[in-house]
Formats: structure tokens, sequence, C-alpha cells
């Protein structure tokens, strides 16, 4: 496989391909790797503050591990081995901990690992730390976090999206190599586009779920963030398989992701929606996103419009269904077992109460109240049941697109990265930009976000690729592809 | 005052005999000091999750099967959303949209009288923590242990009328669930807990009362007592011109009385919605058959075999299969010792007795079939007598002690030497003589008292026998 690193602003830190073949060619150490990752984050995080918490210490000391190990002859089939990667704050880690960038779990330790984590770390992966996200995953913007807001690489005044915003803004401030983000309605992709990385939200199924605190478990799947398709297929490659301890992981015939880095869409269909061109769409990021179309023609895949008619419905019954299993998800957190208490209390009732009402922020209970109504008795037909008949619509509509398509093409988001604080007051417009990766979650599919420009005001734009369920090679190839050759 | 009917239904909580619990690997088993039994997941830790012991299905599916339910072949877990501090996740797996069996039944016999009682439902759920108040230092705590124990429902429709009806009931659902090994069905460690839905109407109605529901009810004697009570104060408040309340109440045993908990009103919305953390279960026809060829012999077959292959009267084969454990006990110790009637005679009469005093239940009999087996070798064998047997017995039941051992440790082996034998009784001839002058007279009873010396004297381990005819020899 041929690296291509031209397109990569200089400054940027070379692929995690690129890094683990020059480790294991001894041209560099683990540890001089690590220690010069970690000079960036003390420099940068300053200005971007994408981590929570970086480990320093056990990174080095994992690193000089790693060292040996590779000395020693281990991880020779590994994209990974010695690679620094940031990871998600709501990936359980044994012993360090897990915030969900919340109060609620600012000094959670969890006793066990992900089952990512422990496929990154038999990888020879070396953890950075623990990077920011929207508290509990409830956001596009990584403003709801407790612990501050990330910024976006490609401007400080603008958001990095979220929720996986500070995974997809440390990759773009060379503050990691790769990171994994989770995606429960596009906080892989979306983030990815605003910061112009490359993310990644595979198929439900691909990715254990086992150790990622859930938001909205029908919905949650792990996924890579990195600087190229490339670095993204060989993460995935890793951390896919199946679990026998996620009673939804999938077992597929292949996980072999990277075998799909072939510069190649002759004869491939690829479908654009014409709703996703629609209203409320930027003007800049139309243009953008059909040259990116233009570009695929060009290397001989098959491109046209088609209607795919249920866009509208995607969101409202994404947040039904999200809020629903995210009340019943984070009702655990009551200050009786772990996570934070309230100091004062009487009675049983009252520590309940404090302690929700004073450890989570407003995100958070705005969508556990809409969860607890829509599942009450007497609304639940109206609202959860309508949803899911909109979810299975919705999955049908892709189901009849795939007969004809190989791949859906289309923006990731209408906009690029919004201003900070403009969204925060709006919760209705903010829940509108999640427009074109709801449905994806919804249906389980496959999707990847990767930059396909930039706009007038320097802000990447980032072109969503759909793929059929466990179609996730044919996303990859479509968009090595078009990363190959795209000359802008 | 009218007349009345009382119209009853059961929930029947059952906890499943399986080793490990229903979402995790952790032991099912009673006791242990708390929070040893449970991990991550079912202590319900943020990012863990359930993965389904078939087990569980099995077991379910024998229950339904057992109660000529419908299986449902593609059922699904749902989440029952509520706070409590024995609940860590605040939701309880359980199933409420397709729960695994529907639409059974089972008959019972009441006087003689046959009827069957309907099932509504069987599904399948996760068992809660338990509280524990710490009076010392005021606070209470919480043990994890039973959480993630699997259960099973079993809901009956409202068909039974009176407390003997539902006590045949529970006696012949317990029997059935023993009998295919799923539960042990023990009470006082609450693996079979019932709850008692009771309303009453006036004979002849066709419209059912308002009905409340009884909790807290740890024992067959409580269920009837609850059952009475719970009756007569329904009827006194229609009688006084009021209406029932919906309520959920809660017995206390020892004040022979019931309070209310909490009424309808106050009644909890669980939300409840599907699992998202779990597949649907897909039960194949072909696995359904397995299932059903490997149902064992239930009750009503094994009296009948019991009858034919160990030549026992119907009688005693009804005492014995009234209780897996009893019949399980039988011919474990018959295949040992090759005696049906003479086991059966010591499981009839005094296990039984043994049982009342201790005011134990069957499912608690701790003594092994070999030492049993032991015992009735050693009545056979002429080294003990049945005097002595029954002595032995009861510290085997208490104990489970080896009564060879026993007998040998405490001298209770029986004296067959016959010489020391005449020696003591020509001794005890020669210091009675007015017995033996009364037994040329004709008075035969003075026989009897020179055995029952002899007994005395030899401190029960001779053989009466052998002391009869040594008696009889020197008076002749």
């Amino acid at each position: 496989m041929v690296m291509t690193e031209s397109k990569l602003q200089e400054g940027t830190p070379m692929t995690a391909l690129a890094l683990s073949a020059k480790i294991k060619a001894g041209k560099v150490k683990v540890e001089d790797v690590v220690r010069q990752q970690l000079e960036v984050i003390k420099k940068e995080d300053a200005t971007y503050h994408c981590y929570i918490t970086v480990w320093e210490e056990e990174a080095l000391k994992r690193a000089r591990e790693v060292q040996a190990e590779i000395d020693a002859g281990q991880y020779a089939d590994s994209p990974l081995a010695g690679v620094p990667i940031a990871i998600k704050d709501n990936i359980c880690t044994k012993g360090q901990r897990t915030t969900c960038a919340s109060k609620m779990l600012e000094n959670f330790r969890p006793p066990y690992n992900a089952e990512v984590i422990d496929r990154l770390e038999a990888a020879g992966a070396v953890i950075l730390g623990k990077v920011n996200m929207d508290e509990f995953a409830m956001g596009s913007t990584t403003e709801t976090s407790y612990f501050g807001i990330t910024k976006n690489p490609h401007g400080v005044e603008y958001v990095p999206g979220g929720s996986s915003g500070g995974a997809a803004a440390a990759v773009a401030a060379g503050e990691a190599v790769v990171a994994l983000g989770s995606d429960t309605g596009g906080s892989i992709r979306q983030p990815s586009s605003f910061c112009g990385v490359t993310g990644i939200k595979p198929t439900y199924g691909t990715v254990s779920r086992y150790g990622l605190i859930a938001y909205a478990s029908s919905l949650d799947q792990i996924g890579p963030i990195g600087n190229t398709v490339a670095d993204c297929a060989s993460v995935l490659e890793v951390i896919a398989g199946h679990d026998a301890k996620d009673s939804t992981s999938v077992p597929t015939e292949s996980y072999s992701y990277t075998s799909a880095l072939v510069n190649d869409v002759k004869g491939k269909k690829i479908g654009i929606p014409k709703g996703y061109l629609g209203k409320g769409l930027e003007e800049e990021v139309k243009t953008a996103i059909l040259r990116a179309a233009k570009v695929l023609e060009e290397q001989g895949a098959i491109v046209e419009e088609f209607d795919l008619d249920i866009v509208d419905l995607a969101i409202p019954a994404y947040y039904v269904l999200a809020s629903a299993e995210a009340s019943s998800n984070l009702s655990r957190y009551d200050g009786v077992k772990y996570g934070y208490r309230t100091p004062d209390f009487e009675s049983l009732q009252e520590l309940y109460k404090k302690t929700r009402s004073e450890g989570f922020g407003q995100e958070v209970k705005r969508r556990m109240m809409i969860g607890a109504f829509v599942l009450s008795s007497g609304y639940y037909d109206a609202y959860y049941n309508k949803a899911l008949r909109v979810k299975a619509l919705i999955k049908e509509g892709f189901d009849r697109a795939f007969e004809k398509y190989d791949v859906i093409l289309g923006p990731t988001a209408p906009t690029t990265a919004l201003k900070i604080g403009e969204n925060l007051a709006d919760p209705l417009k903010m829940y509108l930009g999640d427009i074109y990766t709801v449905s994806v979650n919804l249906a389980g599919l496959p999707a990847i976000s990767l930059p396909c420009g930039k706009d007038s005001k320097g802000l990447p734009i980032g072109l969503q690729l759909i793929g059929k369920p466990f179609g996730d090679k044919d996303i990859i190839q479509v968009a090595y592809t078009f990363e190959q050759n795209d000359t802008v | 005052m009218k007349a009345y009917e009382t119209v009853i239904g059961l929930e029947v909580h059952v906890e499943l005999a399986t080793k490990t619990k229903i979402f995790c690997g952790c032991t099912t088993e009673f006791g242990g000091a708390p929070n040893t039994h449970c991990c991550p997941v079912c202590t319900g830790m943020p990012g863990t999750l359930p993965v389904l012991n078939k087990k569980v299905v099995e077991f379910a599916v024998a229950a339904g099967l057992a109660t000529n339910c419908t299986i449902t072949q593609n059922c699904k877990f749902d989440r029952k959303n509520y706070f409590y501090p024995d609940l860590p996740k605040a939701y309880q797996v359980s199933q409420l949209y397709l729960p695994i069996c529907r639409d059974g039944g089972i008959e019972i016999d009441v006087n003689g009288v046959k009827k069957v009682i309907g099932i509504h439902e069987i599904h399948m759920e996760e068992d809660a923590g338990k509280l524990v108040h710490d009076e010392w230092d005021d606070c209470t705590l919480v043990d994890y242990n039973r959480c993630g124990v699997p259960l099973i429902e079993i809901v009956s429709d409202p068909d039974m009328r009176s407390a003997e009806e539902v006590i045949a009931y529970l006696e012949k659902l317990k029997l059935i669930l023993q009998y295919l090994g799923v539960s042990d069905c023990k009470m006082q460690e609450g693996s079979l807990r019932a709850d008692v839905n009771l309303s009453v109407r006036e004979m002849g109605a066709s419209e059912f009362g308002t009905r409340t529901e009884m909790k807290n009810l740890n024992s067959f004697k409580a269920i009837a007592r609850a059952i009475e009570g719970e009756r007569k104060r329904q009827i006194e408040v229609i009688e006084y011109g009021k209406k029932i309340v919906q309520e959920t109440r809660r017995w206390d045993d020892n004040k022979d009385t019931s309070f209310a908990m909490r009424s309808k009103e106050d009644a909890q919305d669980y939300r409840y919605f599907p699992e998202p953390d779990l597949v649907p279960i897909e039960i194949s026809d072909a696995w359904l058959e397995e299932v059903r060829q490997r149902q064992p012999e239930l009750r009503d077959e094994k009296m009948a075999r019991y009858e034919k292959e160990y030549d026992i009267p119907e009688y005693d084969a009804a005492l014995i299969t009234s209780s897996k454990n009893v019949a399980d006990l039988f011919e474990a110790t018959v295949a040992i010792c090759k005696k049906p009637k003479e086991v059966s005679n010591w499981l009839m009469v005094e296990t039984m007795r043994l049982l009342k005093e201790h005011e134990m239940e069957p499912e608690n009999i701790a003594f092994s079939p070999e030492n049993l087996a032991k015992l009735i070798a050693l009545i056979e064998a002429g080294s003990i007598n049945r005097t002595v047997a029954k002595e032995v017995f009861e510290v085997v039941f208490t104990d489970n002690i080896d009564p060879e051992s026993y007998v040998k440790e405490k001298g209770l082996l029986m004296v067959n030497d016959e010489g020391a034998l005449r020696k003591t009784i020509e001794e005890i001839v020669a210091a009675n003589p007015q017995s033996v002058e009364d037994y040329h007279n004709g008075k035969t009873k003075a026989m009897g008292f020179l055995v029952g010396q002899t007994m005395k004297a030899m401190k029960g381990k001779a053989d009466p026998g052998m002391i009869n005819q040594i008696v009889m020899e020197l008076l002749q």
C-alpha cells in the first residue's frame, strides 16, 4: 500500500501507518514519539483544550514496554505498533478516570477496560489520554462538557463539532496521531467534518460496545478518527471484531478493512439523495460536495441523484429514540454506588433529586426529560412506537437505495463549523445540524466523513459516504479513491 | 349479610436453579459475604453489557411446557425503569411485551374436585439486590449478591376461589418446578415468592370487584391466613358501604394483618421499552423439541412407576413423591439397599415425624441416601434392633452421621454373644423366683417381665428374639 503524504499540511504529525513503519524499522523510538506528542499536547492544549486527562507517565511507561516488545519481535503485523492514540472519555479505561465530560463521573475509575482498549493495547498502540466531548455524548459542539469547551484548530472562535470534538480536534491539532470517538447521531462524522479530519462510524455491531458508556445503546458505535482514510481503516481493523461480551456484536466474514484501500471506483454506483442538497445546506458546502462527486465520476464512478424522501423524519425519530434510551441508561447515576453524590440530603428521594440535579448538565437533563416523557404511560405509542416505525421506514428507504447504489454520497453537515456559543442557546437549531448523519445511525449503516475542501472562511467541509449494512469496505474504497485523486 | 365469592390470582416469582446469573458469570449461590457474588455487569457499572444465560431460557421453556403454555418462539426483553438502591441500573430487565410463555394452565384437586387454573404468562427477569439496615450506625447498606439471579414470574388467571385452591395450585406448581429441576422452590430462602391478587364480589356477579395485591407472604400458612384476612377486610369495607381501593398491601404475619403500602394513584410508571442491549430470542422448532424431549418424569408418572417398579402401595408412592427431594432420596437409597418398602417406611414414618418436630420442609432434608441405606443394612444384619435404629436415625436426620461408625463409637451394637447373654438371664431368673413361679402358675405375662429386665440389663443392645429363646429355655 502506497501512502501519499503530500496532501497533509506541513507541521502535522505523520500518519499512523508511516509512523509505525518507521518505529518498526528502528528509525525512531516509541518513547521519543510519545514524548514529542506529550510536548505538542503541553504546547497546544492550552489553546484547544482537547484533553480532559493526559496520561503523561503511563504513556511514557507504556511506550518503553511497547518498544521492548517491538525489539523482541512483537507487533510485526500491527499497523499501530507504538502509535500514540487519544481516547474519547466515554470509553472505559481500567483504573483511569473516565468522566463522560460530566461532573457526575468526574472521578469515576472503571475497574475494567472497554473491549476496544484491550484490542488497541494488544496491537501495541500507546494511549495518550482521554479527550473532551459533549457531556455523555449529548451535543454537537463539545460545549456541553463539564470540563470546558474545546476549540477548533482551524479557528479558535469556532466549535470543533461534537460530541467527539476533543478527539477530532486532537487529531487536527497534532495532539494525537489517531483517536477513538463514538457516534450515536453523527458524533464522529460531524466533528471530523468541522475539524478537517477523517472519521468512520462503522456498521452497528462491528465494534464491541463493551465498556462504551451508553448514551443510546441501539445507536452507539465506536469508530476511528485520523488524518487519512488509511489510518482510519487501520484503526478500525484493530478495534473491529466479534465480542461475546456484547450481544449486539455481529460476526462478519472479514475485518480486513485495509484491503479496501484501493484507488479504484470504476463502475461503482454512487447515489446522491436530492434531499441532501436542498434547503438548509450552505451553498459553499453544496459546491464542494458536487465537486467531490465530480472527482469520483472522473475516476469512473457512476454518479446520479435520487429521491430518499424520509430525510425530514429522521431528526424527530432520532431524538425520541435516543432520548428514551438515554433516560434509562443514565438513571443509574443516582449517587448510591459511584460518581457524584450530593453532600447534603435528608432522604433517599432527596439524595436522588439533588445528586442528579447537581451532577448533570442542562442538555443531559433536557434529553432525559424528553426520554422519560416519550416512554411514559399514555404517550408511548404516540412517540416511542411511532419513532420506531419511522426508524423501520428509514431502514427500508436505504435498503431500496442500496439495491441501486453501492455508496450514497452527500454532505456530513449542512454547514461548516459554527461559532462558539452560536448554537447552545437554540437546541432545536443544533438538532437540525444532524440532519445528514442521524438517519445513518437509525438504519445501523456505516458512514465516513472526510475533508473535501474549505469554505471562504477557511473552515473545512466534510464529505459523507454512506454504505450498505457491513459495506464498510465500500465506503473506505470510495473515500480512499477520492482522497488519492482530490487535487484541491 | 350477602353471600360473597372470593376471586384470587397469583403472581409467583421463582428463582431458577442455574449455576450462574442471568446476564453474567457470577454464582447464584445463596448467602455469601455481602457483595462477593457480583461483578461490574450485575452491578450495572457504566459501559457494561448483559449476555443472556441460555440455561435461563431453557428452564423457562421447560416450566412453560410443563404448565401447558404456548412458547413464544420470538420473544424479547424489556426494561422496567424505577429508582431504588437495590436496583443498580435503575431498571430491571424483564419481559412485558413478548413474554416467553403464554396461555397455559394446570389442574388442581381440592378434596376430590378437579379444576384447571389458567396461567396467563410466564416471563423471565433478573432479581434485585437487598437492603440491610444497620441499626448500630443508623444507615442502610446494600448487598448486590442477589442482583441478576434469574427469576421467572408465573402469572395465573384469576381462577382461584379459596385459600385451599391457592395452596393446591402452589403445591402443584412447586412440585412441577422441583421435578423439572428448574428451581428448588425454598420459600425461606426466597426462591419461591407469591403475591396474591384478591377481590370479592357478590355471589353470581359477572364483573370482578376491585382487587388488592398482597406482598410479603413467606409461607403457605401465611398465604392462607392472608387470604382469609383480606377476604374478611374487603367484605367488611363493602358491607360498610365503602369502596375497595386498588392498592398494594403488605402482610404482617406476626400481627396477622395487612397494611396499605401504596395505592394505584401513586403506582409508578415503569416506562417499559425494549431492552436495546439484548437481541431478540429466537427459539427454533428443533431446540424446542429438544427441550421437550429432555423433560424429566413428573410426579404423576413417577407415582405410577413406583407402584409398578417397586411394588409399594399407592399411599406410599403419593407421600414419597409429594416432594422431589424425598423422591430422589427414595430412589437413591433403594438403588443402594434394594429394599423399597423398608426405605419407604423410614421416609414416610420417621422422616415425616422428624420434619414436623423440627418444623422443616422436605426440601431441607440433609441426610444422604448412603447413610439411610447403611442404617437399614445394620438392622437387616441384626447388628442393631429397631429401637436403637430409631435413635440412630434421629442423629442421621439431624447431623447426617455415618450410622456404622456411630453405633460402634457409642457401643450400640447388639450383643450377639450368647454366652454373655445367657449368663445375664441366668442371673435375672435367679434373682426373680416369684416371676418364675408365676410363670409356672400359668401367668405367661411374667415371662415378659423377665425379657424386659434382661433388655434393661443389656441396655437395649440384645436381640429380642435371642432373649426370648433363652428365657423360655431356662423357664422350661
